[in-house]
């Protein structure tokens, strides 16, 4: 596939690589903020590949793992209403509330189905008038306006029973929250290339300049990927701290305009619950009062409360790159993908799922 | 580590989940919490697809398996075809020669009779070309919204022939894994029918009775340790059993993995890894690696393993763990899946 | 953390106001809604994530960035290749670890 496979070439990531180990001179640790970046990290175990000096620390950008649990409980009281059919992506059914996932709703009679796209969600709205259909609407700025567009449509199209039970959260407050931490370690960021396709570039290169830290835009495949590790490198290896753009075929400065102002027709910013990281301010969407009727939180008197995390989970510490998953107690033994104590242990995304799954002590990674 | 309590995690335990009947860990959970504890016998404790039984001098091989897919048509068969195929593989690949199937229906009040002829029809078309008869069977009807259309159970009995001792517990360290064919079709095929999955593909199910090309494989001579059908959980699974039954490790390539465009293209945009993809027409064998050659030929000479190569090999490090080599030289694990693989957007 | 990929615009039409594109990805086609990338054309790649074109993928500048890095690839780096980035304003960098 064009734009996919040349981009997973062995030899340019080889390439790429040895380029890496030449420039580097001393540690540095730096931090791919997406979980998609994540995956393929792991996946190609390509932090096997980069130099010891290169530790690569894992972001918070998996929009399941950082769904509040409060939303999770209420999707799941919604669905198990006789009226309402739920309808989110195949990512979220599985997640778990503080009680239960949406599976076990759909266990116990409650009409849950599986969504590609938001335009799905319509499609099943207008096929069911008798149902109300909630969309469980989840994602950072990529998945937004699509997101964003079935509240649009809707409207447009007079839709009486759809309505949107919506969890977005944005990366750049979390990212300075982390930055403006006394503890936190990075010294570089990956951001993350479909964030900014949407998004643009401009709070990125403000970011890195306020912080004076270097963040480049990344790729998800693995000659991207370590094509912006090695733009990083470059940059903290001669003192700069710049911003760049290494995934230029999608990421242009001012982002994608059209899906911005559908974001900013549909939802306003505000403060936002992340599940592992707790409240950070004005984080999130939330839907505008002019599209009140699509708003379940709203048609259904909506109270979330956050329910506690365990103390074993080091899970917000993994998620601003303090500490790695394996180094919970609990990781692989009482916390696993199928029983998740924390949120990175949710979503296959998640840093402490990604190493479940791939990666696990005592196994021969030599030929 | 009694401390660690962990109220997120309730994973429902009291109500069967569909992750249960997924072919994964959650199957896998089941079979040890309900039925092995209640059922268990020698010959149920060895796990294999198909139970090999000795009745006076002759081996059988009995089999059973239930067919509920949705939607009952697509592209490549429909239900019926299923029911024998599957039935027929889980025979063959114990070594066995198909004999005979059972039938049962459950069906829907209100099924259109045309729907359930076709169906039928299929089932004896495909039973006959497999050159199998169907000579016993059952049918129940049920209200209206207690399943979906039609389910159909068959079992099957086969004959094993001297000298054939296929298990899934034989493979060694050494040993290689042969697959016949693409992977993910079957799973993709179906997908592309089901509610909300709009894109549309050519491809077809995969969904073949796989006895001819393993009367084949046994007849080349190679030194065949198991054979498994990746159904359900894909070739992922499949590999994953025979590690953890032969206390193996099985280290695949995963530049030696076919899989054509349409299955590629499905899963780059759905999130998903082929690996974990059902196949109802393809066998993984585990052989002697100075047999593996042979094998291949003998495999190539049929049409259903045209596509026969050698994916990986049997390793005595990380027993019971699957591992796959990327093309860049580093090895990952790849895992049991608790559920069926969803499509993701993140 | 967002799972987009590339694919070809084969066709355009319109569907309930909305304008969908049938998408090839490898041997699949998808209808895609084109709503936020209402400049692209038949032949041409977009990048979809959950059903949405979000950008139309320049082919231009794949091209110059691939030939930088296969130019990198060929000199093994012996020689100082530019980076194939965009940059913007530099400053000096917070923290330096000795």
């Amino acid at each position: 596939m064009k734009y996919l496979d040349e981009y997973r070439d062995s030899n340019l990531v080889r390439a790429l690589l040895a380029r890496i180990e030449r420039t580097v001179t001393r540690p540095w640790v730096l931090m791919e903020i997406c979980g998609g970046q994540t995956h393929t990290i792991m996946r190609y175990g390509l932090h096997e590949l980069l130099p010891k000096q290169v530790e690569m620390v894992h972001g918070p950008g998996c929009p399941v793992c950082v769904t509040p649990a409060g939303i999770l409980d209420r999707a799941v009281e919604l669905a198990l209403r006789p009226e309402v059919t739920l309808v989110t992506y195949g990512d979220m059914l599985r997640v778990p509330g503080s009680q239960m996932d949406l599976f076990s709703a759909k266990a116990r009679g409650a009409d849950v189905r599986m969504v590609y796209s938001p335009l799905d969600a319509l499609r099943i709205a207008r096929a069911h008038p008798e149902r109300h259909v909630i969309f469980l609407a989840v994602g950072f700025e990529t998945t937004a306006p699509a997101n964003a567009m079935a509240v649009y449509q809707a409207e447009r199209e007079g839709l009486q029973n759809f309505s949107l039970l919506a969890s977005h959260v944005l990366v750049p407050p979390a990212i300075r929250a982390l930055l403006a931490s006394s503890a936190c370690r990075v010294q570089g960021f990956v951001a993350p290339g479909h964030v900014c396709t949407v998004a643009g570039c401009k709070e990125y290169e403000e970011m890195a300049c306020a912080y004076r830290v270097p963040i480049v835009v990344g790729g998800f495949e693995p000659v991207d990927l370590v094509q912006a590790i090695l733009v990083l490198v470059t940059m903290l290896e001669e003192g700069r701290a710049a911003f760049a753009n290494a995934y230029t075929r999608s990421v242009s400065y001012r982002g994608n305009v059209y899906a911005q102002n559908i974001v900013s027709e549909v939802f306003e910013v505000a403060d936002q619950t992340w599940r592992g990281m707790g409240e950070i301010a004005q984080s999130g969407l939330r839907i505008r009062e002019k599209y009140a009727q699509y708003d379940a939180s709203r048609l259904f008197d909506a109270k979330l409360v956050e329910p506690t995390v365990p103390a074993v989970c080091i899970n917000a510490e993994i998620m601003q790159g303090l500490r790695k998953p394996t180094d919970c107690m609990a990781f692989g033994t009482t916390c696993t993908p199928e029983n998740p104590i924390g949120a990175s242990m949710v979503s296959a995304e998640g840093a402490c799922s990604a190493y479940h799954r791939y990666r696990r002590q005592n196994v021969e990674t030599m030929p | 580590m009694s401390a660690i309590l962990c109220p997120l995690s309730h994973v429902e335990t009291e109500t069967v989940l569909m992750g249960h009947g997924s072919g994964g860990k959650l199957s896998a959970e089941l079979f040890r919490a309900v039925f092995q504890p209640a059922f268990g016998n020698p010959i149920l404790n060895q796990l294999g697809d198909q139970a090999l039984l000795e009745i006076g001098g002759t081996r059988l091989a009995f089999t059973t398996d239930s067919y509920v897919v949705k939607p009952l048509f697509f592209r490549g068969g429909n239900i019926g075809s299923l029911a024998v195929h599957g039935t027929i593989n889980d025979l063959a690949v114990g070594g066995a020669i198909p004999l005979f199937l059972s039938a049962a229906f459950i069906l829907e009040e209100g099924l259109p009779l045309a729907v359930l002829q076709r169906i039928v029809d299929t089932m004896q078309h495909c039973a006959a070309q497999a050159g199998v008869q169907i000579v016993t069977g059952d049918t129940k009807v049920v209200e209206k919204g207690s399943c979906d259309g039609v389910f159909i159970n068959t079992a099957g009995i086969g004959l094993v022939p001297k000298g054939v001792q296929l298990a899934p517990d034989q493979a060694r360290p050494g040993d290689v894994a042969v697959l016949s064919g693409s992977i993910g079709e079957h799973g993709i095929a179906i997908m592309a029918e089901r509610e909300g999955m709009s894109f549309e593909t050519e491809i077809a199910s995969d969904t073949a009775a796989l006895h001819s090309l393993s009367a084949q494989m046994l007849a080349s001579g190679a030194a065949i340790r198991c054979m498994r059908d990746p159904t359900r959980g894909g070739v992922a699974s499949t590999c994953n059993e025979i590690a953890q039954a032969s206390k193996v490790g099985i280290c695949i390539e995963e530049a030696s993995i076919p899989v054509r465009p349409e299955v590629k293209g499905a899963c780059e945009l759905l999130g998903l890894d082929p690996l974990y993809i059902a196949n109802e027409g393809r066998l993984i064998a585990i052989v002697a690696a100075e047999d593996a050659d042979q094998l291949v030929t003998s495999m190539h000479a049929n049409s259903l393993g045209v596509g026969a190569r050698v994916i990986g090999r049997v390793t005595a490090e990380n027993p019971g763990l699957v591992t796959l080599r990327t093309p860049l030289g580093t090895l990952r694990i790849v895992d049991l899946l608790a559920n069926d693989p969803l499509p993701r957007i993140c | 953390m967002c799972l987009a990929i590339p694919g070809k615009v084969t066709k355009i039409v319109e569907e309930n106001g909305i304008r969908i594109g049938q998408v090839q990805f490898g041997g699949i086609m998808q209808p895609v809604s084109l709503d936020f990338t209402p400049d692209v054309v038949v032949g041409e790649y977009v990048l979809v994530h959950v059903g949405f074109a979000i950008s139309r993928v320049d082919a231009a500048e794949a091209e110059r960035v691939w030939s930088m890095l296969e130019e990198m690839e060929m000199l093994a780096g012996e020689l100082p290749v530019e980076l194939p980035v965009e940059t913007t304003r530099r400053v000096r960098p917070r923290r330096e670890r000795p």
